[in-house]
């Protein structure tokens, strides 16, 4: 129920069961290089990730949040800060996989391709790695698109396709980079139910990088905010909503309150960072 | 009331079609029986290709949806026939003279005898005589072969372009992919690349000749070749690779490809469209260069042979020749694209998607 602002977050929340943090982030910092100097797109963010937590980062365009998903994906190094993962034992499953925006689907490769592309570059067998995409093409309704290229499919199904690839290859966390925001409003509602139920299945461990503020609510435990540019922590809330949820949790009373709540919070941010782009 | 409408505009469209058959026809007879074709054949052709444009214009609200492609096709093989047949109008009147410009049907005739007559000097032809292959290679094996092949003009030019192009793609992909992977590569190329990229290659030819031990063989003809397709292949694969989307890298590399499978499942697919865009220029650029070194220093070829009935004046084999040239270059193409259509499996209904606007 606690909506507090906190300056470091992991004062204030602890986790859910008292364990260590599966990520914790310190203070990290990440300044890019170009030609008019330094620019800083992460300033001093921290942020702890809980074993089988659903997290949502929000914040305004620019603030670098998707810089921080591609410092943990390894696509980028941080310039200040730490950041210690705590590793499971399995050393054939991989850290972590990424949902891109649908583009990112391989243009090149078939449906099932694409799903098995993450076993196949980690030199899974052929005969297995397609029975495990084909599983994973099954449960995203894709079964009759297993052999179209991505561009035969409409941008709703080939998002799917993307987050088939990333759950396919079994990491350890998720790292989803605003995977719905280049669908259309109808479509984007339908694939965040699909995602809910997708989650409720396997519980993994998901770091959800978005703009719409109803999308973090309805799919997080948790929502963390970040200002403008240069991201820092903004204030962090807990999402008490019932589980399993569906489009239905938008109904509820409190799902309104806490959308509204951290509108009003992040509002400030915004206009900083529309005023910051003119 | 819709329907009246468009019944309206069904008639209206048939009227215009009508009224400027009307015209065509008319202007055709008038100029005509008054004797004026050979004053006003220049301003006749615009004129009739003007109204030409309009008939068609007028019949394509006509056509119904399912035979619009029918009706592209007609336009698009009807306009070179109708051209031809103009040519051959032309000279059958006296407005051109045969000399220069032989009609089409003479050229067709001359096109069969350089296709099936031996000359008897060189003792070579166009295509040479490829049905005595079996008999010659029982007698002399492969050598019988080369010596029917170094019959065939065809066959010279073929091979030059086809190794030339081979000799020059090959590095020319690597540096390109090189460019387009590393910066630094890039930084120390990329100026010398574009001065030598805007060079006439056939300005270097004669460097060429000095360079091979026999300046009139077929080693600088290849090697001028092959230079011509380098430079072009390598800027369009820098370009190819360069401008890769870079989410789709960055999903390569989260997905744990590295080195060699980042190259063969994520670059290469990635850029393979701007490099057969590449390869294609390279062999339109090969075919250019090769015709113009056969004119100037070559006993064989197709280009020698152009050049050749031009020298002793049978312009209608010239021509032929020319013909000759415009089907090698519409063959290869063809082949290239053959080729696109089986290395690139995910673009073939793209094309046709586009195809049909």
């Amino acid at each position: 129920m606690s909506t507090d602002t906190v300056d470091s977050p992991h004062n204030g929340a602890a986790s859910p069961n008292g364990a260590a943090p599966k990520i914790r982030a310190v203070a990290v910092g990440k300044t890019f290089p170009s030609s008019h100097g330094p620019v800083e797109a992460l300033h001093n963010f921290s942020l702890d990730i809980y074993e089988g937590e659903f997290l949502s980062l929000v914040g305004p365009s620019g603030c670098g949040k998707s810089t921080f998903l591609r410092i943990l994906a390894g696509l980028a190094e941080e310039s200040s800060g730490q950041i210690s993962i705590h590793r499971e034992a399995k050393p054939s499953r991989p850290l972590s996989s990424m949902v891109f925006q649908e583009y990112a689907v391989f243009p090149w490769k078939t449906v099932a391709e694409n799903v098995a592309f993450g076993l196949h570059m980690r030199g899974v067998s052929r005969s297995e790695r397609s029975a495990i995409a084909a599983d994973w093409i099954d449960r995203v309704g894709l079964r009759k698109f297993a052999r179209h290229y991505p561009h035969q499919l409409s941008g709703g199904m080939r998002q799917r396709v993307g987050i088939a690839r990333a759950l396919a290859n079994d990491p350890e966390i998720l790292l989803m980079d605003e995977p719905l925001g280049a669908l259309d409003a109808q479509t984007r509602t339908v694939l965040q139910e699909q995602l809910l139920e997708l989650w409720q299945e396997g519980r993994k461990t998901v770091l959800y990088v978005t703009h719409s503020i109803e999308e973090a609510v309805l799919l997080g435990d948790r929502v963390v905010l970040m200002t403008a540019h240069p991201g820092t922590n903004k204030a962090e809330f807990d999402i008490p909503l019932d589980r399993p949820r569906s489009l239905k949790t938008t109904a509820e009373p409190e799902f309104a309150r806490l959308s509204y709540a951290i509108w009003e919070s992040l509002r400030d941010e915004v206009q900083r960072s529309i005023e910051e782009a003119e | 009331m819709s329907r009246t409408q468009n019944e309206d505009r069904h008639t209206a469209h048939k009227a215009r079609l009508f009224r400027s058959l009307l015209v065509f026809a008319g202007l055709n007879l008038v100029v005509t029986l008054l004797g004026l074709w050979p004053a006003l054949w220049w301003a006749m052709a615009l004129g009739n290709f003007v109204l030409l444009v309009i008939m068609a214009e007028a019949a394509a609200p006509l056509v119904p949806g399912t035979r619009t492609h029918l009706y592209e096709q007609t336009l698009a093989v009807g306009f070179p026939v109708l051209l031809l047949l103009g040519w051959e109008l032309l000279v059958a009147g006296g407005i051109l003279s045969p000399d220069w410009f032989p009609p089409p049907t003479r050229i067709a005739r001359a096109l069969w005898e350089l296709s099936t007559e031996q000359n008897p000097f060189t003792d070579t032809s166009l295509f040479g005589r490829p049905w005595l292959l079996p008999e010659r290679v029982a007698a002399d094996g492969a050598a019988g072969a080369a010596a029917l092949a170094a019959e065939s003009h065809l066959f010279a030019t073929l091979m030059r372009v086809f190794l030339g192009f081979l000799i020059g793609t090959i590095p020319g992909l690597v540096l390109g992919v090189a460019m387009g992977l590393s910066r630094t590569i890039r930084t120390m190329i990329d100026a010398t690349l574009s001065a030598f990229y805007v060079l006439p290659k056939i300005a270097i030819f004669p460097i060429m000749m000095l360079v091979f031990p026999n300046p009139f063989g077929e080693g600088p003809k290849i090697a001028v070749v092959a230079i011509s397709a380098f430079f072009l292949v390598t800027i369009n694969t820098m370009v190819g690779v360069r401008d890769i989307e870079p989410v789709l890298l960055e999903a390569g590399r989260n997905y744990g490809a590295r080195g060699l499978r980042m190259f063969r499942h994520v670059v290469l697919p990635a850029a393979l469209p701007v490099i057969f865009g590449g390869l294609r220029l390279a062999l339109g650029t090969a075919l250019i260069v090769i015709i113009a070194i056969e004119f100037v220093r070559s006993q064989t070829g197709v280009g020698f042979l152009t050049f050749y009935y031009w020298e002793i004046l049978a312009p209608e084999k010239m021509y032929a020749g020319l013909v000759v040239v415009m089907m090698l270059g519409v063959g290869l193409t063809a082949g290239l694209t053959a080729l696109e259509r089986l290395v690139m499996p995910w673009r073939r209904d793209v094309k046709q998607k586009k195809g049909k606007r």
